[in-house]
């Protein structure tokens, strides 16, 4: 028998990701829909000797094609030839989810009614009678509880045993579909004619809610006692910071850190000297050997070290979305967010800029408004990201030892600023009237399911270790090869290479900012293939040799010694971090900046803004600076 | 009044939804003349507010509850 399609449709947070993760478990693919940077799932199952196919569309509301998501949902359902497509209908909420239930019987597309959740809509005393609802609709329905092997097993049984050709709208869903062809026929605008059907459309829904549903016994919900204190005016923001805490406490000091310098020790200093001994006794030429552990081993596994920061946060963040915690986060922060031009949705993107601005970008995605998800993306990358630490700890512990951690806070302070300039500045000028908007539903809360959270997690995760084995594996080949090799062929000395002579055209630019040093553009060109590599750069190229980012104080005192101490002043030292910090991001960002923002224009756009930005404030530090007497 | 003038507490009845951008969407939501809309808590600084409508939550910021027309309703 041919292989049954089926297509999942319905509202968001009505748990439809997880009867597909239910459906589906480990076998689906996920790939990108046509042109957007929306994702597509598609994942495949058995069930009595019949293969089945699922594709889980993206939750919409309405499908009025107002986003590309709304789009996608009703291209995909009117140009292919599906056997069966299922509305999952979160069953406490189901007025509004019917919205877009009668927005498809309008289209002609019959519809498998799935009422999910109906334990919690039982709780919560929705009571809805299935027949009533079949036959006020005409479409089949079943009952589900969301995540459990019951229900699954009860969906493969009506995926397979539904026919659903053999189902017809009913008479009142007949009647408002004529209602809705009398009005577009009819006279106004476009505009009136729109507002019109949404109004039959809720007419229709107060019908079939008057025939099917007893809402006489709903009391105040859970969520609604638990949002008194999470959600509520000044109170709710300690809880807010705490619950923030804890998730960076979790990435980068109880969790996360720990496995991320495991790994990092794993590769660079074991797996590097196993790497070298077995090349170096297979007989392999020494620049060949070189190139495998000083370029490959040791910048893809700088890279990878990260993984596992990347991974813990992603986790945390999928964890308290699916709690619907984060709904509540973008409630308390848009009257902060709106203040800097952006909205309260994209809370979350910018917290992930702390970590790492490749998923910061990525989950701009979320945001609905063009100029907020713009705005987002290009003013991200001014953040201090988990690369960009080093840098300043080892810097401020060089020149500041007195004040290194209130130099450290004032080089986040100026990242902060300068993202939030920025977002003013594209509001004002780029994306000028365009209007920043906030209309959020406030989901019930709900313990998450483990599954679709770490699907989630792996998903997420998985596009950075893919640029870590594509993108930073080739930087990291031609920063070796850079600084390996002159117009004579290889050398010794990296103060001959191709890298020297880069940096030293790249310094030029920076007489006025008073680290016009060929080391110091080297750490320059290379920090944008990876920040992570700005530090490096510096120890190898000041003769420290391996700079050990775990032992900033050591490495410090050791950097005292060598002509790097003379070659900044404490005044070009601190205008040196304000240009790291603030400098074009590095090239993996740069590539999901391309990839999100749809377009090489956009890339290069960032690249040059960030890097005029940088040697403005950087020209502005130093220049006051010496002026007020500092040095 | 409004929806922006309402208190949380109170129970509206939306009479008309004026002009606003967002006017299409916010019916999308529910949000048609005589549906009753609860105002139930606000940001900090009081804006956005979230409200409760057609037995969910929604929040929405209050330039745009000024464009929802109300008046008052019981329970």
């Amino acid at each position: 028998m041919a292989t049954l399609s089926v297509a999942l449709t319905g509202n968001p947070n009505t748990g439809k990701s997880t009867i597909f993760n239910e459906l589906t478990g480990a076998r689906q693919k996920i790939g990108n829909w046509p042109g957007v940077t929306v994702d597509k799932k598609v994942g495949y199952t058995r069930y009595k000797d019949r293969a089945i196919s699922i594709v889980d569309l993206p939750g919409t509301y309405s499908v009025n094609a107002r986003s590309p998501e709304e789009q996608i949902v009703i291209d995909y359902l009117m140009n292919n030839k599906i056997d069966l497509v299922m509305d999952v209908v979160d069953s406490s909420n189901i007025e509004r989810n019917l919205f877009l239930t009668v927005q498809l019987l309008e289209k002609g597309i019959p519809l498998l009614i799935d009422l999910n959740m109906q334990d919690e809509a039982e709780r919560r005393g929705v009571h809805i009678d299935v027949h009533k609802l079949e036959d006020a609709i005409g479409m089949p329905v079943v009952t589900t509880v969301g995540r459990s092997k019951k229900s699954t097993q009860k969906l493969l049984d009506v995926f397979t045993s539904t026919v659903m050709s053999k189902y017809q709208p009913s008479q009142i869903v007949k009647d408002h579909i004529a209602k809705v062809e009398a009005i577009e026929a009819g006279v106004g605008t476009e505009e009136e004619k729109r507002e019109a059907i949404i109004e039959a459309r809720y007419a229709l829904i107060d019908q079939i809610m008057a025939q099917a549903v007893d809402l006489s016994n709903v009391g105040a919900s859970k969520s609604e006692k638990i949002d008194h204190y999470l959600a509520n005016g000044f109170l709710a923001l300690p809880i807010f910071l705490l619950i923030l805490y804890a998730v960076f406490q979790i990435t980068f000091t109880w969790i996360g850190q720990p496995i991320a310098d495991w790994l990092a020790d794993l590769i660079t200093v074991d797996f590097y000297d196993w790497a070298g001994e077995a090349l170096t006794a297979a007989g392999v030429e020494d620049w060949m050997v070189s190139l495998v552990t000083d370029g490959i081993i040791a910048g893809v596994g700088a890279v990878l070290s990260f993984v596992p920061l990347i991974f813990v946060l992603f986790f945390c963040l999928s964890f308290l979305d699916g709690t619907g915690y984060m709904a509540r986060i973008a409630f308390l922060m848009d009257p902060i967010m709106r203040a800097c031009g952006l909205t309260g949705k994209g809370v979350m993107p910018l917290m992930m800029g702390f970590g790492c601005g490749v998923p910061a970008v990525m989950g701009a995605r979320a945001l609905d408004s063009e100029k907020d998800r713009m705005t987002s993306i290009l003013v991200t990358p001014f953040l201090t990201c988990g690369a960009k630490l080093p840098i300043m700890a080892l810097f401020a512990a060089m020149f500041f030892p007195d004040n290194a951690a209130n130099v450290v806070f004032a080089m986040y302070i100026i990242g902060v600023v300068m993202a939030i300039v920025a977002a003013k500045l594209l509001g004002g000028t780029i994306f000028k009237g365009k209007g920043s908007t906030f209309l959020l539903e406030l989901p019930p809360y709900r313990i998450p399911d483990m599954k679709t959270v770490l699907l989630e997690t792996w998903d997420k995760g998985k596009g950075y270790l893919v640029k870590a084995g594509t993108i930073i594996f080739a930087a990291s080949v031609f920063i070796w090869f850079l600084s390996s090799y002159n117009f004579d062929g290889p050398t010794e000395e990296m103060s001959e290479s191709f890298l020297a002579t880069l940096g030293g055209w790249m310094s030029s630019l920076f007489y006025l900012q008073g680290f016009a040093t060929w080391e110091a553009g080297a750490a320059i060109i290379s920090g944008i293939l990876a920040k992570e590599t700005v530090v490096s750069t510096i120890g190898i190229l000041y003769g420290a040799g391996d700079v050990d980012t775990d032992e900033i104080e050591d490495t410090a005192e050791t950097m005292m010694q060598t002509g790097m101490f003379t070659a900044f002043t404490s005044l070009s030292a601190f205008t040196f971090m304000v240009f790291s910090q603030l400098y074009t991001p590095c090239v993996t960002a740069l590539g999901t900046i391309k990839k999100e923002a749809g377009g090489w224009k956009w890339m290069f756009f960032s690249a040059g803004y960030q890097f005029a930005i940088a040697w403005v404030v950087a020209l502005l530090v130093y220049q006051i600076g010496s002026l007020l007497g500092f040095a | 009044m409004t929806l922006r003038d309402a208190k949380v507490g109170d129970v509206v009845k939306i009479k008309e939804i004026g002009d606003s951008a967002l006017k299409e969407r916010l019916m999308t939501m529910g949000m048609i003349p005589g549906t009753k809309v609860k105002v139930l808590r606000s940001a900090p600084w009081g804006d956005p507010i979230a409200v409760r409508i057609r037995s969910y939550n929604l929040s929405m910021r209050k330039a745009d509850a000024k464009s929802v027309e109300v008046e008052p309703a019981v329970g």
